[in-house]
């Protein structure tokens, strides 16, 4: 280790000799001078055509910046650079723009219009980093320009760029807070986005601009608390302490019947014990007598019942408290300890106590947490009261932390196992945690009356530690423990007395003569003694200890006067001329006091009184005693000082505001509507959970859970958000939930659920479970119904499943999956086969009707392997849909047309041969995807296992499905499979491995032009809008001369779809022939006409959005048409 | 939230800067320097410092100082943890973390600090997701292929920011795909003089090392998960089915991260696997002390344990010591007083004995406690709770996957008091 340390501080040495230019000390000549022109060499360099000199240059600078070197001055050339083309050296002027920006405004403003420019850019990364450097360059000048951008970013289509908006919200807000305003409107926009990327970043912006909007939060507030376990942990922490101001606002005090009263109740054993002579505030008890009436009051008026969103608050924060992030579990802990009921706090002491695994920083802020709850919930951490023990090689402040929960948890079960471990660390080497161990055993002490005498001898027996800080601090506490009984410790005060021998630490001297002075009866002998010592020494003592002094003469010189007079003369003679005024201040005051004169005021008949008066025993109490009306886990708490932008935890309302405030009025998600429908049936229970009410606070959580979810998710659907949810699924549960009263209605729903629940691909989370709430609603509210027990078993099992698969799928697929779903049908067969809703269909009577997807391989049909069945069924219910439309059957080629083309011969592939085809049918997995039809045909005298592709080599936007593996092909045999190319409308090829069990083959499919389309429909009418259209750059027209054989319209129709995949246009004249089709990937337009005039002359036009595409196609059609 | 972030080694040099609202200057460090100064270790130093502008929270990792600079109130363990992801971060891309290494990466570090925060507010902290930013391609030239590439706003994400699955990467392939889990178990354990356990516990962590094509769904379960009483987990892993059905079901990161931590039910006795038989007398004339220390296997479950180590902090007045030890070697700094003996394996038949004349400074007073004992072993093969991993999973991809699972145990805060 230490080894190790010496390398990196000899190698930070040399680094720093290797780089003189960046030397540590500005001032001297030689380095300034270097300095000077190491920046005009920059500039050059800046300033060159070279991106690679340019480049480095960026580089040097930025590491200037990192260092902390001011490279401001270079800021001209540099911004010259922000439009440039490499995208590196781009984002690093963007980093230097920020850094610099608000130095050099007027220069900066030349870079704007490039960020503006951004802002338009079709690509969401581009939008959203344009944004973000525009936002940080702190320019008032440029707030317009600002507040412009953010507006419209917030309703950007991509949620990324709303989160970027969001985050610029609070920057533009620290420049321009005039701007308020506007900013809230937008972040009232934004709070109502439905996306978990957006969320925590509006949430901030929220508590940075507006955290006193509380209003803003009502209608959010269910959907933030069923996003909250997707949020990036981050906005966690934000969103869980913002929620935790908001319910203190909104709801009720859970705790305000029974736990109020209990609290006093307990407090009062804790301190019953020594009630002796603990002489409580009388205000306190006031008070604790006031709030219990209170309560009383607010019991008889109405019985708690916990709102149901307070509930779900508290039940969706619950699992967040297994984060990996000890921030978010800080989180959760806080907003249990504020808001739960008193009996369901206790689940945060276990990861609270995790925590303190953590690392040492992490420790050092979760016990100061600790230890303000164990104040007011002991019992919580007593379970862990072990892992508070402590360890010699904790750092000190976590040691004096652990001390601190040790003794708040110390009560009479417990207390000897804390001191026998207090009595180890007493004997630490560590004498800040010793001072504090020995103030530990003291509050015990004081805390609990039956370990007083213990403590209080074990104190005395560290009286003669050889350590004089040790002394000291006991003699400081065994003070403040004897000022409770003195009269039975007089021994103790004797023993004590000795040690002003030897004892030099100027604290525990005065509190010994303090003691003496205040006890001075119960050691009469002893007393007068110690004041001639003292007497002796008086000049050479401390101020504190010549205060003391002169206290304990005075008390002498009142209850003992005959003995002590000269000597309390002397010493306040000494004092008299003592350095010290407040020494001569003192010692004159006492003196006028206790010394009858003849004009001694009125005052001195009550010196007595005065000095000797019955004084309380002091409290010792915990520094964290009330820290908690900050709210935990927050700066302010562990400073215990308010920090700027601290919003304060308000107190509980005395009534609670309306909730209704929270309801959402979103018509069309039909869960709401059935769910109010609910509540007005059961007006007289809590919608959320029925039984969830009654329980109240003393309901386990987890049974609860999942009817609740259920139930919740009414607003739960609103997650689901992010747009990709098609009008069509709407449309289905709507239309369902419209005949919610209807049992045919039901069955209808039931049905499409179960459509929804089988689809192969997982679809966004929140469907199923909204679907399963739905249902588990209705049997709740009307358990009647469920027309038979085992159909709904069977529901659940299929939901289960699929929820099981569905659950937290990547959005990405199955954004897209069911936006394609939607788009293809709505009903789609599973993957597997329909086994199990054959069975239901005999049932029920399905409005959607199975039987119709029966599957009956066509003959023309690929036939593909396995799962494949189903899907290439919906390809050919597409296709029969398609050709129903269309009106000339010339459109859909035969396959016998298809033309074929090798992908592997048979000699290379050792027996193996392998040729494809563009089956030019839809690839039902993806539409985007081109279908390539592959036929494997084993002449070897073997058989081949398990054929299947990996290792694709792409180009970028590119994706290929893989066909299913083919187990075994036995020689001779043929099968064809089907896969599925993404060419991004390309005419790239798609390389990838062919691999048996023994060989790899690389091979590779490149498509022709015209297979990267598919044939769409249309009237002439609409073919001729599009077509004026495409007009332009984008029409490409070539004269041309037909062939011979080929002069007749049927024969150039033949030609053209044979060339590419397009469908005919119904077209008046017998003269023209119109083609369309659409692109597969971009779904880009495809328009094709060919003219024919006399002689065999025509013309060919096509009108393509995509230039490139175009070319190559009129390229293609005009070979298949002149040859 | 954050305002600015500087690195400080441990002489006080502040080597990096990085600010993400207006320019706070760095004078701000004084106030840190002058705590640093008056701890006496480097651990000691507050982590929350109260300044009349600012607030300054900072953390002490791998021999480096992050110190951030707060203006407004912000919960201390958002900041903390941060940090720490920072220092995570910066070894996840540079192997270690080190003052060398950040110096030798300025402008990457840099640009990793710009992405990983806006306005002070935690924007990218995955891996998966920075290294798809910053690798080879950064933010915009990953734009720009997507742009000159064929297709031009694609509807596909290509970054794993922007998909729900921010932890994971898109398109990952392997030509070997493997999945290992490594379930490493520390034992905390405080001994007290006689041998008796004072308080022990295990705390345990899967690591993991997935290495897998596409977007498989793993499950993982174990044979008892009833043991594991407390436990914390990764963001991939769905917490309602652990919940319901105790296994652990996730898409993982890419490459190498922390599945789970957990804790092991305290109640049930835990195993030590080894005994320490110890005495250090320091004598009350003249300035001398003896040292005695034997270490001896106790419950192993059969298994050797290996890279038995002891450490100890001696006391301040220690002059030297002369010591000798019967098997494997120790070496003592008198400059820090740590006295390290590395035993190495166990022999249940000749036990490790180190003993030998510890003198102190002529004049100086007997220590008043004996240093402590901190122990470090390692069980190969041996979860010392007897978790078990039953089988894993793998759901949404074809291919099969190279699987392992691996025990350690080890141990964690081991302390025995003299």
């Amino acid at each position: 280790m230490s080894a190790s340390s010496a390398f990196n501080d000899e190698k930070g040495g040399s680094s720093n000799v290797g780089e003189p230019e960046y030397g540590h000390d500005p001032a001297s000549g030689g380095i300034f001078s270097s300095d000077y022109k190491r920046h005009d060499d920059l500039k050059e360099m800046l300033d060159s055509n070279k991106d690679s000199l340019k480049l480095e240059a960026m580089k040097r600078i930025v590491a200037m910046i990192a260092r902390g070197k001011n490279a401001s001055d270079l800021f001209p050339a540099v911004v010259k650079n922000v439009a440039c083309k490499n995208i590196e050296v781009k984002k690093l002027v963007y980093v230097y723009l920020v850094r610099y920006a608000e130095e050099q405004q007027d220069l900066a403003l030349l870079s704007i219009s490039t960020f503006q420019r951004g802002l338009k850019d079709p690509n969401q990364l581009i939008r959203a980093s344009a944004l973000r450097v525009l936002s940080s360059i702190r320019v008032t000048i440029i707030v317009p320009i600002m507040m412009l951008a953010i507006k419209e970013a917030a309703s950007d289509m991509s949620p990324y760029v709303r989160k970027t908006a969001a985050h610029a919200i609070p920057k533009l807000y620290s420049l321009d807070p005039e701007q308020k305003d506007c900013l809230i409107e937008v972040i009232e926009k934004l709070l109502a986005d439905k996306t978990t990327l957006v969320a925590g970043s509006v949430v901030m912006a929220f508590e940075e601009v507006c955290p006193e909007r509380i209003d803003l939060i009502h209608k959010n507030y269910r959907k933030l608390c069923n996003l909250l376990i997707d949020v990036e942990e981050w906005g966690q922490v934000v969103i869980i302490n913002m929620l935790t101001r908001y319910a203190r606002t909104q709801f009720l005090n859970p705790n305000m019947n029974e736990s109020l009263l209990e609290e006093g109740g307990g407090e009062k054993a804790f301190y019953g014990s020594d009630n002796d002579d603990d002489t409580d505030d009388e205000e306190d008890k006031e008070e604790k007598e006031k709030k219990k009436t209170e309560a009383t009051a607010i019991v008889k008026r109405k019985p708690y019942v916990m709102d149901p969103d307070h509930r779900l608050l508290l039940r969706n924060t619950k699992p967040l408290l297994q984060s990996r992030n000890a921030a978010v579990v800080m989180a959760v802990a806080q907003l249990y300890f504020h808001l739960a009921p008193k009996a369901e706090v206790g689940v945060i002491a276990k990861a609270l106590v995790r925590l303190m695994r953590s690392h040492s920083e992490v420790q050092y802020v979760v016990l100061q947490n600790v230890a303000t709850m164990s104040i007011k919930r002991r019992g919580m951490f007593e379970p862990y009261l072990k892992s508070f023990y402590i360890r010699s090689t904790d750092p000190t402040q976590i040691k004096v932390l652990k001390l601190e929960v040790l003794t708040n948890l110390a009560n009479e079960t417990n207390i000897s196992t804390i001191l026998r471990e207090f009595q180890t660390y007493i004997k630490s080497n560590d004498k800040d945690f010793v001072a504090a161990t020995i103030q530990a055993i003291g509050r015990c002490a004081t805390n609990i009356g039956e370990v007083r005498d213990t403590c209080l001898n074990g104190l005395v027996q560290l009286l003669s530690n050889r350590d004089e800080l040790v002394v000291a601090e006991s003699v400081v506490v065994i003070k403040k423990l004897l000022q409770m009984q003195p009269e039975q410790h007089s021994d103790i005060i004797k023993h004590m007395a000795k040690l002003t021998d030897n004892i030099q630490v100027p604290m525990a001297r005065a509190s010994i003569l303090w003691l003496i002075g205040e006890y001075c009866e119960h050691v009469p002998k002893i007393a007068p003694d110690v004041l001639r010592k003292m007497a002796k020494t008086f000049t050479n003592e401390e101020d504190i200890v010549k205060l003391q002094i002169i206290n304990l003469a005075a008390k002498l010189y009142l209850t003992n006067s005959k003995q002590t007079k000269l000597l309390t003369q002397y010493v306040l003679n000494l004092a008299k001329y003592d350095q010290n005024y407040d020494i001569r201040d003192r010692a004159r005051f006492i003196r006028q006091l206790i010394v009858p004169t003849d004009k001694s005021g009125a005052l001195s008949k009550y010196a007595k009184k005065l000095f000797l008066a019955l004084k309380p025993a002091p409290v010792l109490e915990s520094p964290f005693k009330d820290r908690d009306h900050f709210q935990l886990g927050s700066l302010s708490h562990l400073l215990n000082a308010k920090a700027g932008g601290y919003q304060v935890l308000p107190d509980w309302p005395e009534a609670a505001p309306d909730p209704s405030v929270r309801n959402v009025e979103v018509p069309e998600w039909t869960k709401c509507s059935s769910r109010e429908k609910r509540k007005e049936k059961k007006a007289d229970k809590p919608f959320y959970s029925d039984s969830e009410g009654e329980s109240g606070p003393t309901e386990s959580a987890d049974s609860a859970s999942d009817t609740a979810s259920g139930s919740e998710s009414g607003s739960g659907s609103e997650e689901s958000g992010s747009g990709s949810e098609s009008e069509e699924s709407n449309e289905e549960s709507e239309s369902a939930s419209e005949e919610d009263e209807e049992e045919e209605g039901k069955k209808k729903k039931k049905n499409v659920e179960k459509i929804k629940a089988r689809k192969p691909v997982p679809e966004s989370e929140s469907e199923p479970s909204s679907g399963e709430d739905v249902k588990k609603s209705e049997k709740k509210s009307k358990p009647r119904i469920g027309s038979s027990e085992s159909e709904s078993e069977e529901d659940d099992d299929s939901e289960s499943e699929s929820s099981e698969s569905e659950e937290e799928e990547s959005e990405e697929e199955s954004e897209e999956e069911t936006k394609k779903k939607k788009k293809t049908t709505a009903s789609k067969p599973p993957s597997k086969p329909p086994k199990k809703e054959n069975k239901k269909e005999k049932k029920e009577m399905s409005l959607l009707d199975f039987d119709d997807f029966d599957p009956a391989p066509s003959p023309s049909q690929v036939t593909p392997l396995n799962n494949f069945l189903s899907s290439s069924l919906v390809t050919d219910l597409e296709g029969l849909s398609l050709t129903d439309n269309v009106l000339s059957p010339t459109t859909i080629v035969p396959s016998g047309n298809l033309k074929t083309y090798e992908l592997l011969h048979r000699i290379t592939g050792e027996g193996l041969s392998v040729e494809y085809c563009f089956s030019r049918q839809p690839f039902s997995p993806d539409p985007h995807m081109v279908a390539v039809k592959i036929q494997f045909t084993n002449s070897a005298t073997s058989e081949a296992k398990s054929l299947h592709m990996e290792d694709a080599k792409l180009q970028s936007g590119m994706r290929i499905k893989e066909f299913p593996e083919i187990e075994v092909l036995p020689a001779g045999e043929t099968v064809s499979v089907v896969m599925g190319i993404d060419f991004c409308d390309s005419t790239q090829a798609a390389n990838f491995q062919l691999c048996t069990h023994t060989r790899k083959f690389f091979v590779s499919i490149q498509p022709p032009v015209g297979e990267l389309m598919m044939p769409i429909f249309m009237t002439e009418n609409e073919f001729k809008k599009e077509q004026g259209q495409l007009m332009g750059m984008n029409e490409i027209t070539e004269k041309l001369t037909l062939e011979e054989k080929c002069q007749g319209e049927h024969a150039v129709v033949q030609r053209v779809t044979t060339a590419a995949n397009l469908s005919r246009v119904p077209c008046g004249s017998d003269k023209e022939c119109r083609f369309a089709g659409k692109t597969v990937t971009s779904g880009s337009l495809v328009l094709v006409s060919v003219v024919t005039k006399e002689d065999g002359a025509a013309q060919l036009t096509v009108n393509c959005e995509k230039m490139v595409i175009g070319t190559m196609l009129v390229k293609d059609i005009l070979q298949a048409l002149t040859q | 939230m954050i305002n600015s972030l500087f690195l400080i080694n441990p002489s006080g040099e502040i080597f990096l800067e990085k600010h993400w609202k207006s320019v706070v200057s760095r004078s701000v460090c004084d106030y840190f320097l002058e705590a640093k100064e008056k701890a006496l270790e480097p651990e000691d130093v507050p982590p929350v410092i109260h300044t009349p502008h600012h607030y300054l929270i900072s953390i002490y990792r791998d021999k480096l100082f992050f110190l951030s600079v707060i203006q407004t109130e912000v919960p201390p363990l958002f900041v903390i943890e941060f940090l720490h992801r920072v220092a995570e971060m910066i070894q996840d891309y540079f192997g270690e973390c080190s003052e060398t290494v950040v110096k030798d990466h300025m402008v990457m570090v840099y640009e990793l600090l710009e992405e990983m925060l806006d306005n002070g507010f935690p924007l990218a902290t995955e891996s998966n997701v920075l290294k798809e930013m910053i690798r080879p391609p950064t933010i915009l030239r990953s734009v720009v292929n997507t742009l000159t590439g064929t297709s031009n706003v694609g509807d596909t994400l290509p970054t794993g920011q922007l998909s729900t699955i921010p932890w994971r990467r898109a398109g990952v392939r392997y030509t070997n795909n493997e999945a290992y889990f490594d379930v490493v178990e520390e034992i905390d354990a405080i001994l007290d003089q006689s041998g008796t356990t004072v308080f022990a516990e295990i705390q345990g962590v899967v690591e993991a090392c997935v290495k897998l094509s596409g977007m498989p769904d793993l499950t993982l379960s174990f044979m008892n998960p009833r043991l594991l009483d407390d436990v914390s987990f990764h963001p991939c892993v769905r917490y309602k089915l652990w919940e319901s059905e105790r296994v652990l079901s996730f898409i993982p990161p890419d490459g190498n991260f922390t599945l789970m931590t957990y804790h092991v039910n305290a109640q049930n006795l835990v195993a030590i696997p080894v005994y320490v038989k110890q005495s250090i007398s320091f004598f009350e004339c003249g300035s001398d002390g003896r040292l005695d220390v034997t270490v001896g296997p106790k419950q192993t479950m059969g298994k050797t344990v290996e890279g038995v180590m002891v450490t100890v902090h001696l006391p301040k007045t220690i002059l030297s010591i002369n010591l000798t030890a019967t098997q494997g070697s120790y070496t003592y700094d008198n400059g820090t007083k740590l006295l390290v003996w590395d035993i190495g394996k166990l022999n249940p038949q000749k036990l490790p004995n180190l003993r030998g004349s510890l003198s102190l400074q002529a004049g100086a007073p007997k220590p008043e406690e004996n240093p402590s004992l901190n122990i470090d072993l390692k069980i190969q093969q041996l979860a010392i709770s007897g978790l078990k991993v039953n089988r894993l999973d793998m759901f949404g991809e074809k291919y099969k996957p190279f699987k392992g699972v691996k025990y350690i145990t080890k141990a964690g805060k081991f302390q025995v008091r003299t």
